[in-house]
């Protein structure tokens, strides 16, 4: 799986990721001794073009949030392959593809100059106890880089371009609303000029109007500063309306990954298809086909055997109780780990 | 009066005689003009300024709005749960009761109009009243249920306390009658919750119900509280933001069963959400809501095709779309919720409002125009 990845025609690349897996163990007794595993990251391979925004989507659980913080590290993975194009890494200052799981930890810390992130939680992802200021100075002052004066410049002019004034630099966190605290937290991602940002669900805890003005900074931010996103939601709606290509994960493992018309006008994988469907729709007169999966998500320390959707797939055969399909490019750019993703006819919206 | 739509949800045979009326246009709650305020350290919050609206029996009516608009104040209102500091300070809440057991001085089962605002919090009949005959679900499934209990008990709490079983049933041909009624026993009320967790689609009901909450998974203990609030075979149902925290493929099971106990039973929804997909799909009327007032009421099909107000405008363009992509920017409502200690002159919306006309709007308050059939908003604009 990890050659076909790589065979496939990709130039631009800024991330790639290969075969990762992030297992945490489930421990028991007074030894402490592994019972079992949560496989909470299984086999996910994708790539992230330069300027672009890869979503990633799933139901609670699934793993995109593991899956998005083990690339940068901060789980550190169980095995795969994580390559970014990075800048401050090469001698030269030429981008070069470094493998971040082989880095030690002075160039980790280095590389993530050039990979920053938005977290979920507007509140509790900034310090209570420290200014505005202070918490968009930090990542400078962690990578040596602040100096009097003129970083506090590029501190305004951040806070300027998220829609703040300056005069909220002296200002703490809980002075400000769950959409400003969340601007704040995308000013002190972009202190350090990253060249990938990592949205952890950045604006699933927002109310809708504030939501559009977030996605709309967002936009705009990546235009201005040649940004790449990963973004992680859960909300279809949004991450299409974002994203220029999408992965699906279904339990630890991306089921389907395509760009973003073509993954909702023709989706090849039965999970896809019948997540589609669910998103209700913001108009009375749809009248929707809902397919309505039965069951809850597969229990990741155990999941079921082959395919792991297969016990709530409408199209289930025989062979995909038994074997796990591969992660394939069906189409051109279109890749899909499903047997029968040929010649199933499925709907897209 | 025998409704045979009605669900058969008991073990035991014997089924209290429903006194529900056929008609399923007739006015189950009546808000009129109802304040809610907060008396806060540095002021008093209006959470509710003004709302009127009614609920029919099995119809569903959707309130959306942004967060702290003031909506889940509403339903707790209606039951009488606002959290201190808060008080109801004018206006009522008319509930049209429908006996459902005959009353102990033999008088008829004729409606009986409580207005719930006169009520006292915590008396005998608001708490009949209070999740027997309107039950609440809550949009925290995690916290909604107590963690040292079984889903059994928290069924059987409900079961318990507001169903009774007919203790005699006199001549079969002639009107029914009924002399007595007793609380239903322990086994039955574990009978009727493995009945209700079969209802609501959770697998392996019998050994479900002595599942803890933390055995089960968040789909699943939403379910939960939908049937402990269904156990009860309330007239309506408040349903505060109840697939908020859910995913869209457990949301769409979620609605399927709410839509299908709607139908059987006949019963009223007060569906409170910010999402308007969900609400588009569910709701027959919605009633708009922006910093405690109700800003525009209409049915749903003239909502979301024909809004009135600038902020039901604004807030149907700012959702994103599924659907081919249009690369075009969210419409985007500017500003922020303003602070509710000081709100802005005039209408509360003027300052973020894209048809603002000054001189106007933020001197004169709008108020409640009809602007077509079924069909109010709050705005100057249509104002002569």
């Amino acid at each position: 799986m990890t050659d076909s990845l790589q065979n496939g025609k990709k130039d631009n690349i800024l991330l790639e990721v290969n075969g990762l897996k992030k297992y945490f163990p489930i421990q028991k007794g007074l030894l402490r001794k592994v019972v079992g595993y949560v496989k909470a990251v299984d086999d996910v391979s994708l790539y992230v073009r330069e300027g672009e925004t890869l979503g990633l989507v799933g139901e609670s659980g699934c793993g995109k949030t593991t899956a998005s913080r083990s690339i940068i590290r901060l789980y550190e993975p169980t095995a795969g392959q994580v390559l970014f194009k990075s800048r401050v890494l090469s001698p030269d200052g030429r981008p070069r593809m470094v493998n971040l799981l082989e880095l030690n930890r002075e160039q980790m810390t280095k590389v993530r100059e050039e990979i920053a992130m938005i977290f979920q939680d507007p509140i509790n992802s900034l310090n209570p106890r420290m200014t505005v200021a202070d918490i968009i100075a930090e990542p400078m002052v962690i990578h040596g880089k602040y100096q009097k004066g003129r970083s506090e410049e590029i501190i305004i002019s951040l806070l300027e371009r998220v829609g703040l004034r300056a005069d909220h630099l002296r200002r703490y966190p809980h002075e400000f609303s769950g959409g400003q605290r969340q601007r704040i937290g995308i000013a002190r991602a972009l202190a350090l000029n990253p060249r990938l940002v990592l949205c952890d669900e950045p604006v699933s805890a927002l109310d809708v109007s504030i939501q559009a003005q977030t996605l709309n900074l967002l936009q705009d931010l990546q235009k201005d500063f040649n940004l790449s996103y990963l973004f992680v939601a859960h909300d279809l709606s949004v991450v299409q309306h974002i994203s220029d290509r999408i992965a699906v994960m279904y339990v630890g493992k991306v089921v389907e990954m395509a760009s973003s018309e073509e993954l909702y006008a023709n989706p090849l994988h039965p999970y896809t298809e019948a997540l589609l469907s669910a998103v209700p729709k913001p108009d009375p007169l749809y009248k929707s086909e809902r397919i309505i999966m039965q069951g809850d998500v597969a229990d990741p320390s155990n999941p079921p055997s082959g395919c792991y959707f297969h016990p709530r797939c409408r199209y289930v055969i025989d062979r995909c109780k038994t074997e796990a399909p591969a992660f394939r490019e069906v189409k051109p750019d279109h890749w899909v780990a499903c047997h029968r993703a040929e010649e199933l006819q499925l709907k897209g919206i | 009066m025998e409704n045979p739509s009605q669900p058969a949800a008991t073990a035991t045979a014997d089924q209290p005689t429903d006194a529900r009326p056929a008609d399923a246009q007739q006015t189950l709650i009546e808000v009129r003009d109802l304040k809610v305020e907060f008396n806060i350290r540095g002021g008093v919050v209006k959470a509710v300024d003004g709302l009127t609206f009614d609920i029919k029996r099995g119809q569903t009516v959707g309130i959306i709005g942004e967060s702290g608009c003031g909506k889940s104040v509403t339903a707790r209102a209606i039951l009488r749960m606002v959290p201190k500091p808060g008080k109801i300070t004018g206006g009522e809440i008319l509930y049209y009761r429908y006996s459902r057991y005959p009353r102990k001085d033999g008088k008829s089962q004729d409606i009986e109009v409580i207005d719930m605002t006169k009520l006292d919090p915590d008396g005998e009949l608001v708490r009949q009243i209070r999740g027997g005959e309107i039950a609440m679900i809550f949009q925290e499934p995690m916290s909604s249920l107590t963690p040292v209990y079984t889903a059994g008990t928290h069924l059987n709490e409900a079961i318990t306390l507001h169903r009774l079983i007919p203790l005699k049933r006199l001549g079969d041909q002639m009107v029914e009658k009924i002399v007595e009624y007793r609380r239903v026993t322990k086994e039955e009320a574990r009978e009727i919750a493995i009945q209700m967790l079969r209802r609501v689609g959770i697998p392996k009901p019998e050994q479900r119900v002595d599942s803890y909450p933390h055995q089960l998974s968040g789909g699943q203990r939403q379910r939960v509280m939908i049937a402990i609030a269904l156990s009860t075979e309330p007239y309506m149902l408040i349903a505060d933001e109840p697939t908020t925290a859910l995913d869209v493929s457990i949301e769409a099971q979620i609605l399927d069963i709410m839509r299908e106990l709607q139908q059987t039973a006949n019963m009223a929804i007060m569906f409170i959400t910010h999402n308007l997909g969900v609400i588009a799909s569910m709701a027959d009327e919605i009633v708009v809501m922006y910093m405690g007032k109700q800003v525009e009421r209409a049915k749903v099909v003239d909502l979301f095709y024909n809004p009135k107000h600038p902020y039901t405008q604004a807030l149907l363009q700012s959702v994103p779309k599924l659907g081919p992509k249009t690369g075009a920017r969210l419409a985007s409502i500017e500003g922020m919720v303003p602070d509710p200690l000081h709100l802005p002159s005039g209408c509360v919306f003027h300052p973020r409002c894209p048809a603002f006309m000054p001189g106007k709007c933020d001197k004169l308050i709008p108020q409640w125009n009809k602007v077509g059939e079924n069909h109010w908003a709050r705005c100057l604009l249509y104002e002569e």
